[in-house]
């Protein structure tokens, strides 16, 4: 199947803004698929709500459309009940990690076999531009018109460091890069998150100086700085810079397997306690 | 006689496209171009070199970049294109 396959073009044009970050992880999302061949009957896309959100009325595959913050909830039921899905979380940096941080941590921990594909545009799209808990500190936002008191999570080193198996960032500059880091996450039999630093013109953008869609893509292109290359860079350099690629992850056994070994355990009646192997 | 070089069709869907800008900024062969009201056109089909950068950056999947047939290829020459 072409990428193309997997779009549902009765719903196109696309509801985002002119310039919006969001059709750019779409289509390269759409990419992957194809490229990885998958069928659209044993793939489940989940979301949650925000603009990204959205992103499953495009896709022709199944889908869940859930509630704000539980995307990774929901496709953690799913794929915990029928492991030989493809499970896809798509959301926001709000979805995911502001009022859905709890589950990032945890769906990490449990290395459960989904794919979160967040679009971190620094604040929250739908609802105006409020600042989101990836929102850099003293960035402006609908709720912080002097700048952000707070700092935003770095939210690959968050999942890495909570268990996840892959963690990698790309832009929606880097098209391509993208494109392969989710061709390699959905692979991942454990949790793997791509974070893709992405374009909110009409509030991010507006709000800090950069509303143009051609010069916010200018920024992430210079912002953005190879993972190798970024290790070299002195601290003073590292300023407003950030690492793509693939930044992490741990070959620990996803969910499933271990789960697998657990019932099977409980279904050859072998007592009350179980090994299920040890973590690390 | 000289190889004669690759020709691309650019595509631009326009009912997709919201005239961000993204392609006329980017591409490397400065195919496209911003009209009168700044809405995106292809105005230089014939330098497109089939990178295929804009097709992946444009946000509204309004753009295809196919290579030409043969036919389509020859047509472009005759007309000077
Ligand atoms: C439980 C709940 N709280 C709050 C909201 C309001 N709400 C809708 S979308 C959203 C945030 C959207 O931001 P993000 O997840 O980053 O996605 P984006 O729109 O930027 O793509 C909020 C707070 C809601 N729908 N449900
Ligand atoms: S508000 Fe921002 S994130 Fe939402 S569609 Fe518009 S540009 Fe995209
Ligand atoms: S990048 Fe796409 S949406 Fe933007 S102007 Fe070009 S064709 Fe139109």
């Amino acid at each position: 199947m072409k990428a193309r396959d997997y779009l549902i073009e009765e719903a196109m044009p696309l509801f985002w803004c002119r310039g919006c970050g969001n059709g750019i992880i779409l289509h390269a999302l759409l990419r992957a698929l194809a490229r990885l061949g998958k069928s659209r009957e044993e793939t489940v896309v989940v979301t949650g709500i925000g603009c990204f959100g959205k992103a499953d009325d495009y896709i022709r595959t199944h889908s869940i459309h859930g509630t704000h913050g539980r995307a990774l909830a929901i496709a953690t039921g799913v794929k915990a009940v029928n492991p030989g899905l493809t499970v896809l979380a798509l959301m926001g940096d709000g979805d995911c990690a502001t009022i859905g941080g709890n589950h990032l941590i945890h769906a990490a921990r449990r290395n459960i076999g989904v794919t979160a594909v967040v679009a971190n545009n620094l604040n929250y799209g739908m609802t105006g531009g409020q600042f989101s808990a990836t929102t850099p500190q003293g960035a402006r936002s609908s709720t912080s018109s002097f700048g952000n008191p707070e700092s935003g999570f770095d939210l690959c080193r968050l999942a890495g460091a909570a268990g996840a198996a892959l963690v990698a960032r790309a832009t929606v500059y880097h098209a391509a890069l993208l494109e392969s880091l989710l061709v390699e996450a959905i692979s991942c039999p454990g949790f793997s998150l791509v974070e893709v630093m992405s374009s909110c013109p009409v509030y991010y953008g507006r709000y800090n100086g950069i509303p143009d869609p051609a010069a916010m893509m200018r920024w992430w292109q210079e912002s953005a700085v190879p993972a190798s290359r970024y290790a070299e860079l002195a601290p003073e350099e590292k300023q407003g810079r950030f690492p793509i690629g693939r930044l992490g992850g741990s070959d620990r056994p996803a969910f499933s397997e271990r789960y697998a070994r657990v019932q099977e355990a409980a279904q050859a009646g072998a007592g009350r306690w179980i090994q299920a192997g040890t973590d690390r | 006689m000289a190889k004669a070089k690759k020709r691309f069709r650019v595509t631009l869907n326009r009912a997709w496209c919201k005239d961000c800008g993204i392609c006329v900024a980017f591409c490397p062969a400065k195919v496209f171009e911003a009209g009168e009201r700044g809405e995106a056109l292809v105005a230089r089909e014939e330098d497109c070199t089939g990178c295929q950068s804009c097709v992946l950056r444009c946000p509204d999947l309004a753009l295809e970049v196919e290579e030409a047939t043969p036919s389509q290829a020859a047509e472009a020459v005759t007309h000077g294109g």
